[in-house]
């Protein structure tokens, strides 16, 4: 494997499964965690990064990012991407999906999503079982939903075969149509073509239906309002293989953030209502989110700056993945194990990778972190390769200073004293 | 001729101070309308749209003169960006801008650059190098005229963005109904229509109750955007209630893609449950105003009886007043660039 020096992280705060802190080292070899707590040390020859008392944590990993962007990633503390399949050309063969699963090595681990169907039409299932030994982990729905019902039972019975999650976007097609925004007050002044946020609601309770019918698991990619957010609740409950994931824009903004006709808060599904909102941070608390994931999706000028509904949607979000979530930490919405649950061990084990965690055999994806440290997020200044974050000159807490890939060292930030 | 028109009070902007709210009551000179554009009625203060009304008088009653002609923009260029078609809109603003002197020039999409792939900002980045002392806008996105507006140095007027905002509709709809009510506290206005896709409908909420009075919105579930209520109108679905002793009854136009199924099951549908008969308008007040921003489809939102009523029907005074409504908004936003008296 790993032709580089064993690696060791000392004077650290180890953050381990469960949420326990304790002060130690961490030593890698060979690409995987060999040893981890109070009374490691480092071996003659290792590569020693001094974590100065900052607070180790597994890097993370991002279930749906647009595009790789590696600097970004880098940025935010994220080792490993799963790669949405909507590409200038659709990851729905399997020598795409080859080619994406390499396309980060060695620094940063691409898992690549499936198309669901050819061309992510919605029509014909797309060669998913190829596709899975060229690399892809599950498999993705898309930038959309499967508005026939007939074909999302059929891939979900496909599936549940296979043994892959379905990561699926959840919006009904048929009522949102051209829409750019959540039907209500601020849709309606601004004039822009809108949804009612039911939307989500109905096109989750459907797939739920198929997946419970066909044995299989699903996950929504982005679960924004309260009624899609009691759906999976009550699913969870029954003990279905349902999990869902959020954005943090989901749990920071409203759809207040679209005033001005700002581009970057354009976003798909689109920003909701304050009730909903606080629901999100709600589910997030009791279990019913399992993953937070930027969505990263950079666009430049030529996409966003142009009126609301002709731009496209999304933000560039890799950046401020993992500050925007410690605000919950800090708001004592949830622990610090919980926010790495979130962002790192649960998106890893959707994807069946063995990552995302502190443990001895574990993969050596680690970051080095201060949850405390302060900056300014500038849309001009930023890794991403595009700066189109609805964040722009927000103050944020949160600082990724060294980043691990496979024992290998990333990146790492000069820490001025304090 | 003049006989057959609107009968104007004998003095100017003074006689309507008597009835005018202490929130309509402007500061003199420099203050009066400090905004670099007109993007909207959102933003405005009530005196600030009385100033434009009182503006507009003396525009009216020049307009009603044979020589119609005033140099206060002389030297002044004036763009008219059209980027929807539009032939009404465009000519009031085309007649506005030469009344006052200046040269104005037209810029049609079907001969644009717009057609080869320019992008938007690009092009008004090139209508900014041009020097142009004022812009008019109108295009088929909503915030398309705020996007322009932020990136060019001269003041940018706003002739119907997408779904958002139509604003000089809205000025010269308050301009017709102060003519012939006098007040706005209280008065009952039923706006009756494709509210959901309508900009005029927006800007007219915006600056009737800005300026007091009490507006009801009609149309079917399909055509009413959502929350609408809380931009401080009552919603009604039943045109016969929503027509109850009102003072004023806006009609819109409905665009007959819409009417073939997607909202509408049909036009003679929509014409059962929402044309405006004369037994509906009997509902009305006895002297209410029948008001349509044009072009109207006769027989289906409105009868031809009702378009046509003399002394009701105020759609031909709403194109006069438009012309004079765009001659006080060119003037008053490019006094700051002529260095002119009312911005200091």
């Amino acid at each position: 494997m790993s032709t580089h020096a064993p690696l060791t992280i000392a004077n650290g705060r180890l953050l381990l499964t469960g949420g326990e802190i304790v002060s130690g080292a961490l030593r890698s070899e060979g690409g995987f965690i060999t040893a981890l707590g109070p009374d490691v040390a480092a071996q003659p020859g290792d590569t020693v990064h001094d974590a100065a008392g900052k607070l180790i944590t597994p890097g993370l990993v991002d279930l749906g990012v647009f595009e790789i962007d590696k600097p970004a990633f880098h940025f935010g503390g994220i080792t490993r991407a799963a790669l949405m399949p909507d590409q200038s050309t659709p990851l729905d063969i399997p020598s795409r999906v080859r080619f994406a699963a390499q396309s980060g090595k060695p620094d940063f681990w691409v898992h690549p999503l499936a198309a669901a169907t050819r061309e992510l039409k919605g029509e014909a299932l797309a060669e998913i079982a190829l596709m899975r030994s060229a690399g892809a982990r599950a498999v993705a729905t898309g930038r959309h939903w499967i508005g026939d019902s007939g074909t999302m039972l059929r891939l979900l019975h496909y599936t549940a075969m296979l043994g892959m999650v379905v990561i699926a976007h959840a919006e009904d097609g048929g009522i949102t149509g051209k829409a750019v925004a959540t039907s209500g007050e601020m849709a309606t002044r601004l004039g822009l073509p809108s949804a009612p946020a039911e939307a989500e609601a109905l096109a989750i309770a459907r797939d739920i239906a198929l997946a419970e019918l066909a044995g299989a698991a699903i996950h929504f990619r982005n679960v924004t309002t309260a009624a899609g957010l009691d759906l999976v609740r009550a699913a969870k409950a029954r003990g279905l293989a349902v999990t869902a994931g959020v954005s943090p824009a989901y749990f920071m903004l409203s759809d207040l953030a679209m005033a001005q006709f700002r581009t970057f808060a354009h976003l798909s599904p689109p920003l909701r209502c304050e009730d909903d909102r606080k629901a999100v941070i709600a589910a997030v608390a009791d279990g019913t989110i399992d993953v937070i994931a930027s969505g990263h999706d950079p666009r430049g000028p030529e996409d966003k700056r142009l009126p609301f509904a002709d731009s496209a949607p999304g933000m560039a979000g890799a950046e401020t993945l993992l500050p925007l979530t410690l605000n919950l930490v800090r708001d004592g919405v949830i622990s610090i194990g919980r926010a790495f649950d979130l962002l790192a061990a649960n998106p890893a084990r959707l994807l069946g990778a063995d990552a995302g965690r502190l443990a001895v055999g574990a993969e050596a994806d680690l970051a080095v972190i201060d949850p405390e440290r302060p900056w300014i997020v500038d849309s001009d200044k930023m890794a991403a390769s595009a700066g189109n974050t609805p964040f722009d000159k927000q103050p944020v807490q949160g600082r990724v200073l060294a980043l691990f890939k496979g024992g290998v060292t990333v990146r790492t930030k000069k820490v001025r004293p304090a | 001729m003049r006989e057959l028109r609107l009968s104007l009070p004998a003095s100017g902007p003074k006689a309507w101070s008597s009835m005018t709210s202490p929130e309509y009551i402007y500061p003199e000179g420099a203050a009066a309308f400090p905004h670099n554009g007109l993007v909207g009625i959102a933003g405005l203060a009530p005196h600030e749209i009385w100033f434009l009304l009182d503006e507009a008088q003396q525009w009216v009653e020049l307009n009603r003169n044979a020589q119609k002609r005033r140099e206060v923009l002389s030297g002044l260029t004036i763009i008219n960006a059209f980027f929807e078609n539009s032939t009404r809109t465009l000519l009031s603003f085309e007649i506005a801008g030469k009344r006052l002197g200046a040269d104005v020039v037209n810029m049609a999409v079907a001969t644009s650059s717009v057609k080869k792939g320019e992008t938007l900002i690009d092009t008004a980045m090139t209508l900014n190098a041009m020097r142009a002392d004022a812009i008019v806008i109108r295009h088929a996105s909503s915030g398309a005229v705020q996007l322009i507006a932020d990136k060019v140095d001269c003041p940018v007027l706003n002739a119907g963005d997408g779904q958002h905002e139509h604003p000089t509709q809205a000025l010269l709809d308050a301009l017709t109904i102060r003519h012939a009510k006098r007040a706005f506290n209280g008065l009952r206005v039923t706006i009756c229509g494709d509210i959901l896709h309508s900009r005029v409908a927006r800007s007219n909420i915006l600056c009737l109750t800005s300026l007091g009075a009490d507006v009801r919105v009609c149309a079917p579930p399909a055509l009413m955007p959502a929350d609408i209520e809380r931009m401080n109108v009552k919603v009604f679905h039943d045109f016969d209630a929503a027509l109850k002793d009102a003072d004023v009854v806006m009609m819109l136009r409905l665009q007959m893609e819409r009417m073939e199924g997607q909202f509408i099951p049909s036009p003679r549908e929509y014409r059962h449950l929402y044309g405006l008969s004369m037994e509906r308008l009997a509902k009305a007040q006895p002297d209410a105003l029948v008001m349509h921003p044009g072009p109207m489809n006769r027989g289906i939102e409105i009868e031809s009886d009702v378009a046509d009523l003399a002394g009701r029907s105020q759609i031909t005074t709403q194109v006069e007043m438009g012309v004079a409504i765009r001659m006080a908004c060119l003037d008053v936003l490019t006094r700051k660039g002529r260095k002119a008296e009312g911005w200091a």
